[in-house]
């Protein structure tokens, strides 16, 4: 092991059913080092740490610890706290209604007798060294979700670990409660704890850390000194693209001009939901295609949530050729011509056990209305048509739609939307986990559905597939919108850098 | 071997394969005993003093027993659908929408009646009325509150016969008026019951057919988010699968009353909506919610109450029935649990494969 080094993971591999999750992955943690894990979804992150903590088996390759002359074998959760490794999930994973002192150490008494009034002095000291501002005997539940994290933290730390492993600490924090969090991390990097720090939050990133490891597709792609590593580098290696090509390749977008003196089709002004999105404005013509993109977690989805009322909207207006329109649930916004199809299929798209043809037809039944079922035939009738244009691979109609491949799902989503003829159309993420063939079928027909004229938002992971489709981009970061790009400005390199954005210079 | 794998996926195969056995029963037990292998199956036309020329015989004295069940299934079905829970208030209900009817029908305070104090119809007006208002609590409670559907209809589970025998100033009101004896009797020589349940059933029918509410139900119980997305409401589906289930409780409760003539608040509809959990479970409904088949929930119904006779036929005592009731839940129960199914699903893979071998 290297000197200082406490953990050492050296070639890791991890396989699931038809997917290399992991390949030969190394990863090395120091001790009093606050280390970030990047990467985008499927990277890779996520397996890597239920490895580390024994939640997964690893299929090859070696954990060394330090105290430890041999490699270590981690089977569950609780050895890997017992060999000093814990960690803090984003949603808390205590009892909400257990006193702050059970909660600290409920499940690790020795013996059926317990000492209350000790472990309450216990907690409070622990508690008091690392500033948290949490008492013994408060009920959990009362306390912020950040002094909940912090409470799971000194957990952690009395449970002597050498190793914590933070997964997306501050996704529900607001900013006086990371800044509080940050600095007991700080603290516990002083008493010589090395920390992973797993987050999408740049600014975080290179607020607190000291080392960077990106993973991509599996892979270990590096680790840098935080110092080495500017923001455009970390965002172009976590998607993959070299600086010096992308600059290059300029966007096959087509050129879209907006007819003059017309009001946007629709338009929203300082909109803002519940999903934690700062409020933005945005704006889409007739005809046009625009996209939003950003990083994962930047706030893409909930954008085109909020507008479509799928979260609840809690401020600002979106307007209809220049009229305000009121958009409080999804069927608002379906009866003003919007559809989404969703991020999420498995969660918001599909309902499986009903067959293809009863997928299909939902959305325009439920605007047609409850009274005014379709008849088995022409649902029958609208079925098939899609099933044929989109080429929909189905045994026969009546198929639940759960028995289908996902790309074939996504397909039966994307026909209940058509159906309805809307006059905005938004894809959230409409080609992930498709094949390449079924991409850029979706590719070609928001195309030819833009020059029919209707308006489509399209969000993708992938910027490639953004450039050849969107005329203007509108970049996300940490939950706000920062940027927008048309034209020239459609290039690989120019949307990487708006979305890492400048090193701070107000800072 | 194709027929035999349409049969295996016929969605009615256990509710229906439940009824044959419990007929199969009947016909041993028959040609044991030296009766008439087939008088289970017998219908006669017999003259009775009380009412006429009736149709007489054991398979109708089931349809006959069976039809509060029948008819609590029906709204259970949908509850069960909409909520991946159950309605355990349906028995009280009745019994509560029983005694507001005869309170209304024969006065308050009054305890025993000939003429009635208002129009039948007012009666029978009050029954659903109070059917749909249970319903309502309940659909309120479970959808817009969001409280577990078993807790949430504990409270009128436990409440609702107390409510009644309040109306009724702790009396067993009885109204023995032959306008609302006939409601549990007799019209010419069938039993009125049946045909109010058939009356049901073909309004629950029309309803599916003419609305697209069988559709929704079963979307927003399979995936209530996906089906928010896609324009429905589900909190009100919920509680409209409720009130439903309410209204369905007072038409049970109407027939249940009128059979004894009587608002007995702590007899009527008791137990019964086990027995009408029960139907759904056995007509191969997914208690989880979700997909639901009505008209295997109505065989249920009826497959329950041919086991309940055929057990007074096979000389068990009523206080003895629900050991063997409780027997064939297990057996039922135990069929549809996944574990098992996986179990018989290896088995016979791995005898399709042993017969490929060979």
């Amino acid at each position: 092991m290297k000197e200082n080094a406490i953990l050492e993971m050296k070639a890791i591999d991890k396989v699931f059913p038809g997917v290399l999750a992991l390949q030969g992955v190394d990863f090395t943690l120091c001790a009093g080092e606050i280390h970030a894990l990047m990467g985008e979804n499927g990277a890779g992150k996520s397996t890597l740490i239920k490895v580390l903590t024994g939640v997964y088996s690893k299929d090859g390759g070696q954990i060394y610890l330090k105290g430890y002359d041999k490699p270590v074998i981690i089977r569950s959760p609780q050895e890997a706290q017992k060999m000093g490794i814990s960690t803090v999930y984003q949603e808390i994973t205590l009892c909400p209604n257990l006193s702050v002192a059970e909660n600290m150490y409920i499940g690790r008494g020795e013996g059926v007798r317990v000492n209350w009034k000790k472990i309450n002095e216990k907690a409070d000291a622990i508690l008091k060294s690392l500033d948290i501002p949490a008492k013994a005997t408060q009920q959990l539940s009362s306390c912020s979700i950040a002094v909940q994290q912090m409470v799971a933290i000194a957990r952690a730390v009395d449970m002597d670990c050498k190793v914590l492993i933070l997964d997306e600490p501050t996704s529900s924090l607001d900013e006086q409660e990371v800044a509080k969090l940050f600095k007991l991390m700080r603290d516990l990097k002083e008493r010589g704890v090395g920390i992973i720090f797993v987050t999408h939050f740049l600014d975080q990133v290179y607020e607190v850390c000291d080392k960077i490891t990106v993973l991509r597709d599996g892979r270990l792609v590096g680790e840098y000194e935080i110092k080495d590593l500017p923001r455009v580098q970390l965002v172009s290696k976590m998607l993959g693209k070299e600086l010096d090509d992308l600059s290059d390749i300029s966007g096959e977008h087509k050129k879209f001009q907006a007819e003059p003196n017309t009001p946007p089709v629709f338009e929203a002004v300082g909109l803002q939901s519940d999903a934690g999105i700062k409020p933005f404005d945005f704006y889409i013509q007739k005809g046009e295609v625009n996209g939003f993109t950003g990083l994962l977690g930047s706030g893409r989805s909930e954008c085109v949530r909020a507008i479509f009322g799928a979260d609840r909207v809690l401020g600002g207006t979106v307007k209809k050729d220049g009229n305000a329109i009121k958009i409080a649930k999804p069927i608002d916004a379906m009866r003003n011509g919007i559809g989404y199809l969703p991020e999420d299929r498995k969660v918001d798209g599909i309902v499986g056990e009903l067959s293809v043809r009863e997928n299909i037809i939902l959305a325009l039944q439920v605007l047609k209305g409850f009274f005014k079922p379709f008849s088995r035939a022409e649902a029958a009738r609208f079925a098939d048509e899609y099933i044929k244009l989109l080429d929909i691979k189905t045994a026969s109609a009546d198929t639940p739609i759960k028995s289908l491949s996902g790309g074939n799902q996504q397909k039966v989503i994307l026909a209940r939307w058509l159906l309805t003829h809307p006059e905005y159309l938004i894809l959230d993420e409409p080609t992930r986990g498709i094949d390449v063939g079924t991409k850029v079928d979706i590719q070609k027909l928001v195309l030819k559905l833009a020059s029919e004229g209707m308006s489509i938002t399209f969000i993708s992971s992938e910027t490639d597939e953004m450039l050849r489709t969107c005329s203007r981009m509108v970049v996300m970061r940490d939950r706000a919108v920062v940027g927008e790009l048309t034209d020239d400005d459609l290039t690989q390199g120019k949307i990487m850098s708006t979305i890492a954005g400048g090193e701070k210079k107000d800072e | 071997m194709k027929i035999w794998n349409k049969i295996k996926s016929w969605p009615l195969l256990l509710p229906v394969v439940a009824l044959i056995l419990v007929m199969a029963v009947n016909i041993i037990h028959d040609a044991a005993v030296g009766d008439n292998p087939l008088s289970f199956f017998m219908i006669s036309l017999r003259d009775t003093t009380t009412n006429g020329t009736i149709l007489f015989g054991r398979i109708i004295d089931i349809i006959n027993r069976g039809s509060e069940v029948a008819i609590l299934a029906i709204g259970m079905t949908l509850v069960v659908s909409a909520s991946a829970g159950t309605d355990i208030s349906v028995g009280s209900v009745m019994s509560l929408c029983a005694s507001f009817m005869c309170m209304n029908l024969a006065g308050y305070g009054v305890s025993s009646t000939t003429t009635l104090a208002k129009p039948l119809i007012v009666g029978l007006l009050a029954a659903v009325l109070m059917g749909a208002l249970c319903g309502a609590f309940n659909g309120t409670l479970v959808s817009h509150l969001s409280i577990q559907p078993m807790v949430a209809t504990l409270i009128l589970y436990s409440a609702a016969r107390a409510i009644g025998l309040l109306l009724c100033n702790d009396l067993i009101v009885y109204v023995r008026n032959p306008s609302f004896a006939f409601i549990g009797a007799f019209t010419g020589p069938i039993p009125t019951p049946i045909l109010i349940t058939v009356v049901c059933i073909i309004l629950i029918s029309v309803v599916l057919k003419k609305t697209a509410l069988g559709m929704y139900i079963q979307s927003v119980g399979i995936n209530a988010k996906a089906s928010r997305i896609a324009g429905l409401n589900s909190r009100r589906l919920r509680f409209l699968a409720y009130l439903l289930c309410g209204v369905f409780a007072s038409l049970a409760g109407i027939v249940a009353s009128s059979r004894i003539t009587s608002a007995d608040s702590n007899n009527i509809g008791l137990y019964l909506e086990m027995d009408a959990i029960l139907s759904v479970a056995l007509g191969g409904n997914s208690l989880g919610g979700g997909k639901f088949n009505l008209a295997g929930s109505i065989i249920g119904a009826y497959t329950i109450q041919a086991i309940t006779t055929t057990l007074y036929a096979l000389g068990v005592s009523s206080i003895q029935a629900p050991v063997y009731k409780a027997i064939i839940v297990i057996i039922i129960v135990v069929i549809e649990a996944p574990p098992f199914k996986a179990f018989i699903r290896k088995h016979s893979a791995a005898r399709a494969t042993k017969g490929v071998k060979a």
